[in-house]
């Protein structure tokens, strides 16, 4: 497991469907400075493509994601 | 040399031209439906689509209107018309009916548990996301006036305002995404 990126926040967003994850995400990244990583941890395999859209979307970064067990975790650079 | 000079001037007034027709980063989506279902997809997609960083407008009309009734809301005088479509469609979120396997009910109380128990988000909890997302409702004035429905029943949300056919027209000739659900 990689932990080298270090997080500045995380939101556990596990056991949330669509549209959650991605309307949290969205909320998330913007408690953090331009610059700073969130890892948001999901459990919903549809935010494996979901993510990456609305990160090309509203413009932000997807560092890594980490597939573990059923959990799925995004390092997430907030850029604009 | 004067030729390049009046060929610049040209492009930069049709550049200019194109650029006012082009459309905003904005979803513009028509509720007609009343379907419990296809409401929830609206909401959704509407909310989905905030969190993405677009505007996003709906627009209830027919029987997408009644949806937005609120549970405690009181009506006052109506019609014999008003008030038999008032007894007969849904009011608010929390009484609309699936558009399959309602089954008198019954499919539908089992799909708003089968929904609680997966942490899927209510109509209800979509509808109060939206007025926090900055998600403009506006509802169909002419469908209000056909059905009876008075403004007094209708829902307290941020951004509520009732128009007709043109303002939808506005904003959907102004959005990337339409749709009609």
């Amino acid at each position: 497991m990689s932990d080298a990126i270090k997080a500045d926040k995380v939101l556990d967003l596990k056991g949330l469907p669509c549209p959650m994850p991605v309307v949290k995400i969205s909320k998330g990244i913007k408690t953090v400075e331009v610059g700073q990583v969130v890892e948001a941890i999901t459990s919903d395999p549809g935010s494996l493509a979901d993510f990456p859209a609305w990160a090309r979307t509203s413009g932000n970064e997807i560092m890594e994601t980490i597939q573990d067990n059923g959990e799925i975790r995004f390092f997430v650079r907030r850029k604009a | 040399m004067e030729n390049m000079e009046q060929q610049l001037t040209d492009l930069q007034a049709r550049l200019q031209a194109i650029e006012g027709r082009a459309q905003s980063n904005k979803l513009s989506m028509i509720v007609f439906s009343g379907d419990m279902d296809k409401v929830l997809a609206s909401f959704v997609i509407a909310t989905g689509a905030a969190a993405m960083g677009m505007e996003v407008v709906m627009f209830f009309t027919f029987w997408g209107t009644p949806v937005l009734r609120g549970k405690g809301k009181k009506a006052g005088a109506k019609d014999t018309m008003g008030k038999m479509f008032g007894a007969m469609l849904p009011k608010g979120t929390c009484d609309v009916k699936l558009s399959k396997m309602n089954m008198a009910g019954l499919g539908t109380a089992m799909m708003k548990r089968l929904m609680k128990k997966k942490n899927v988000a209510s109509l209800e909890q979509l509808l109060e996301l939206a007025g926090e997302l900055d998600v403009g409702i506006y509802i169909c004035e002419m469908s209000m006036d056909l059905m009876g429905f008075k403004r007094e029943e209708i829902i307290d949300y941020p951004s509520l305002t009732y128009c007709g056919v043109a303002k939808f027209l506005e904003e959907a000739n102004d959005s990337r995404i339409q749709l009609f659900i």
